[in-house]
């Protein structure tokens, strides 16, 4: 027998035990815990919503993923749960003249908010368009790969949650398991979440992605600085964001998003839409600006301008 | 109670006895739900990157066969109009079957859902008091609440009727009517708030026009009828019923105008998109015509137009209808037609190409056919349990006994093929 025979029997030997481990795992995931199981885990299970949570609860729950991400990735993790601050609206402008297409904020954002590696799932999504068709979506191109970008010819869009103010994601949601804080951040309780993906299918940004498998994060890579709606690892099955970097922006001081420290050309704009004094509201106000899908209403607080 | 419970303990007297091929069927059924087990637990063990879905086209086969089992399970009304409302005694006799129809159907349905989602285990999160239900907000929890209310509605109407039955007694009309009644907005609302469920996202143009709904009920009532006057033929050949080809034409009349509705309402729609031409066009063209090279749909659409039209022919000229060999053609026909129509060709057209222009080929992996395989046995495990008390309730052969609670069992076989008079003319009743 050849050695990919036998390793193909392996494999089949081996999914067929996954399959009665997962039957087991299944039908004892609703019998009563078992000898080795765990109160964290019924814990966990019976979890409330987070906005339900009192103080004693969420430090609580805070202290058991502390403790549960520490076991997971042999390290010590922080959970926070930073509230908004007062007085607060985070918002978003990119430079599309500025942008270059170097996916450097994609891969920021990856490392700072421990989206799974394998398989990979990106917050930011870049398009590459044609300069003469404009912002024409059905000839945009994510997987462009050159030697060297930009290439000439192109422009690039990077798209990530628009944190819109009347977000669809949030209505659609059976269980309210998503929502928009008071600072205007849209977030999902990874805890709370069914995994129906509604909500993705009611993004018209394409912003929200799922954990199609147990995110794989080596524990090299883990981010140790997380918040609970936030960049903390996330289990199988649940739908997940970003957040403008709620683990950074709610600090105070408070620190840029990773994607706006990551860009090499200052595409990439951030601040308080309540501030009048604030570079954020000096470019809505004084350049050109559009925003994405605008007839659909979403009124996002993210905004794409033109700076030259 | 007492009188309930020997009715129980003679159901199950009922199901566990019947001819070979009654065994030989459910042991088939209890196989093909074992396969599905192993396959959804080896999806739960790996997450549901096993399914050929991912963030592009984030809905798949599983949803596809969830919407179209909706509209079978709201075309039970379809038999349940005329029976109840005009009095129309053919096929008032077989409603009851409708309701246990749209009962499988449902359970279907759920079962669909359940294998869909990433955590399973937190359904409870839906319970309104334990966890949130986000109503009248989300649309998927107004479709969690009709979904509940038409099953448990289809289940009281039909097991009220049989039990009455059984104990050789007209059902009270009182408490009859007014729930079957109630059960003809229900099945709409079934799936109207399905449809809506797709409508009501600015995000997909292909979902977002306002005829989707009317287009959902308009195929139901073609599917679920067609799948009835299948399993109506079968039924009174290998069990003692009777059900009167009078009744089967009607309903296949009833096939034809729904057929031209749903016709109708498609071409509108087509035209709308491509005589406007705008930037919405994409799906229908992945849809139709295939976009940038991407063709997988293509094939199956046009085979599902050419399914529905020819059997809008056959249902539609009288000579075809009423001949069985065309009538069961027409049926598989529109079967298959609309379940390409309203199952993969509305789903993934919606999603690819996606809101950000990208066009993913979906195609269902084995273990999705396998899952969705077990749930198709387990319905009509389901309805061949129903259909195997309620069979004997309907001819007689099981009732209350002399003292009014032990259950009397007739005739013990269920499932034999039955010789001479298998299709009935009202005249040569007469």
């Amino acid at each position: 027998m050849s050695d990919k025979e036998t390793r193909e029997r392996k494999i089949f030997r081996l999914s067929r035990r996954k399959a009665l481990k997962g039957l087991a795992a299944g039908v004892g995931a609703l019998a009563l815990p078992g000898k080795d199981a765990s109160a964290s885990f019924w814990e966990a299970f019976f979890q409330k919503n987070f906005r339900e949570l009192g103080k004693d609860d969420l430090r609580k729950v805070l202290a058991r993923m502390e403790k549960e991400y520490g076991a997971q990735y042999g390290r010590a993790v922080k959970v926070k749960a930073t509230p908004p601050i007062e007085g607060v609206q985070y918002g978003y402008a990119l430079d599309l003249s500025r942008c270059i297409g170097c996916r450097r904020c994609v891969y920021g954002c990856v490392r700072e908010n421990n989206q799974s590696r394998d398989p990979q799932i990106h917050w930011i999504r870049v398009l590459q368009m044609n300069k003469e068709k404009g912002v024409y979506l059905e000839e945009a191109e994510q997987y462009y790969n050159p030697a060297k970008v930009p290439e000439p010819g192109y422009f690039y869009m990077p798209v990530q949650c628009h944190m819109c103010k009347s977000p669809p994601c949030t209505k659609v949601c059976p269980v309210q398991a998503t929502w928009t804080e008071k600072d205007g951040l849209v977030v999902v309780d990874y805890n709370w979440c069914i995994g129906c993906r509604y909500c993705m299918a009611a993004c018209p940004y394409g912003a929200r992605h799922f954990n199609w498998k147990k995110p794989g994060l080596p524990a090299a890579e883990l981010n140790p600085d997380t918040h609970i709606l936030g960049n903390r690892p996330r289990p199988v099955g649940v739908v997940e964001k970003c957040t403008f970097c709620i683990q950074r922006t709610r600090e105070n001081p408070g620190r840029y998003p990773a994607c706006v420290e990551a860009c090499p050309v200052g595409a990439r704009k951030f601040g308080n839409l309540l501030d009048p004094e604030s570079e954020i509201r000096y470019i809505i106000e004084n350049k050109r600006v559009f925003i994405f899908k605008e007839d659909l209403n979403t009124q996002p607080k993210f905004f794409y301008f033109y700076a030259t | 109670m007492k009188m309930i419970w020997e009715f129980f303990k003679g159901t199950l007297v009922l199901v566990f006895r019947g001819s070979k091929a009654y065994y030989a069927w459910v042991f088939s059924l209890l196989v093909l739900m074992a396969v599905g087990v192993f396959a959804y637990a080896h999806q739960l063990q790996a997450g549901l990157i096993v399914t050929a879905m991912r963030d592009q086209v984030s809905w798949g086969f599983y949803i596809s066969n969830f919407t179209f089992l909706v509209g079978v399970a709201a075309a039970a009304v379809l038999l349940v109009i005329p029976a109840y409302v005009y009095h129309w005694k053919p096929i008032k006799e077989i409603a009851v079957l409708g309701e246990m129809l749209a009962v499988s159907a449902m359970v279907m349905c759920l079962l669909f859902v359940t294998v869909d989602i990433g955590r399973p285990e937190r359904f409870w999160h839906l319970i309104p008091k334990i966890g949130i239900l986000n109503f009248p907000q989300s649309l998927l929890a107004w479709d969690v609440v009709v979904l509940n209310t038409y099953l448990v509605l289809n289940l009281m109407i039909a097991v009220f009727i049989l039990y009455n039955l059984y104990h050789r007694r007209e059902p009270n009309k009182s408490f009859t009517t007014p729930l079957i009644l109630f059960s003809i907005p229900a099945a709409i609302s079934i799936h109207t708030v399905t449809a809506f469920l797709y409508n009501g996202l600015g995000a997909r143009p292909f979902w977002n026009a306002s005829i989707l709904a009317p287009r959902f009920l308009a195929s139901a009532f073609c599917s679920g009828p067609a799948f009835m006057i299948m399993l109506f033929q079968v039924i009174r050949k290998y069990t003692k019923t009777d059900i009167k080809d009078e009744a089967i034409f009607k309903v296949a009349e009833l096939i034809a105008y729904s057929m031209f509705l749903n016709l109708f309402l498609l071409g509108a729609e087509v035209f709308k998109e491509y005589y406007s031409d705008t930037i919405h066009l994409a799906p229908m063209q992945y849809l139709f015509q295939g976009l940038h090279g991407h063709t997988s749909l293509v094939p199956y659409i046009w085979t599902a137009m050419l399914f529905n039209v020819t059997a809008f022919v056959l249902f539609l000229v009288p000579k075809t209808r009423e001949n069985y060999v065309t009538l069961n053609i027409g049926c598989i026909l529109i079967f298959i037609g609309v379940y390409i129509e309203k199952g993969m060709g509305l789903v993934i057209p919606g999603l690819a190409p996606d809101v950000l222009g990208e066009i993913y080929d979906y195609s269902p992996t084995g273990i999705e056919f396998l899952v969705s395989m077990g749930i198709w046995a387990t319905g009509l495990f389901v309805y061949t349990m129903l259909l195997r008390v309620a069979i004997p309730i309907l001819n007689g052969d099981f009732h209350v006994g002399e003292d009014g609670v032990t259950p009397v069992i007739a005739d013990e076989r269920f499932i034999v093929r039955r010789q001479g008079l298998v299709s009935r003319t009202p005249e040569a009743e007469a």
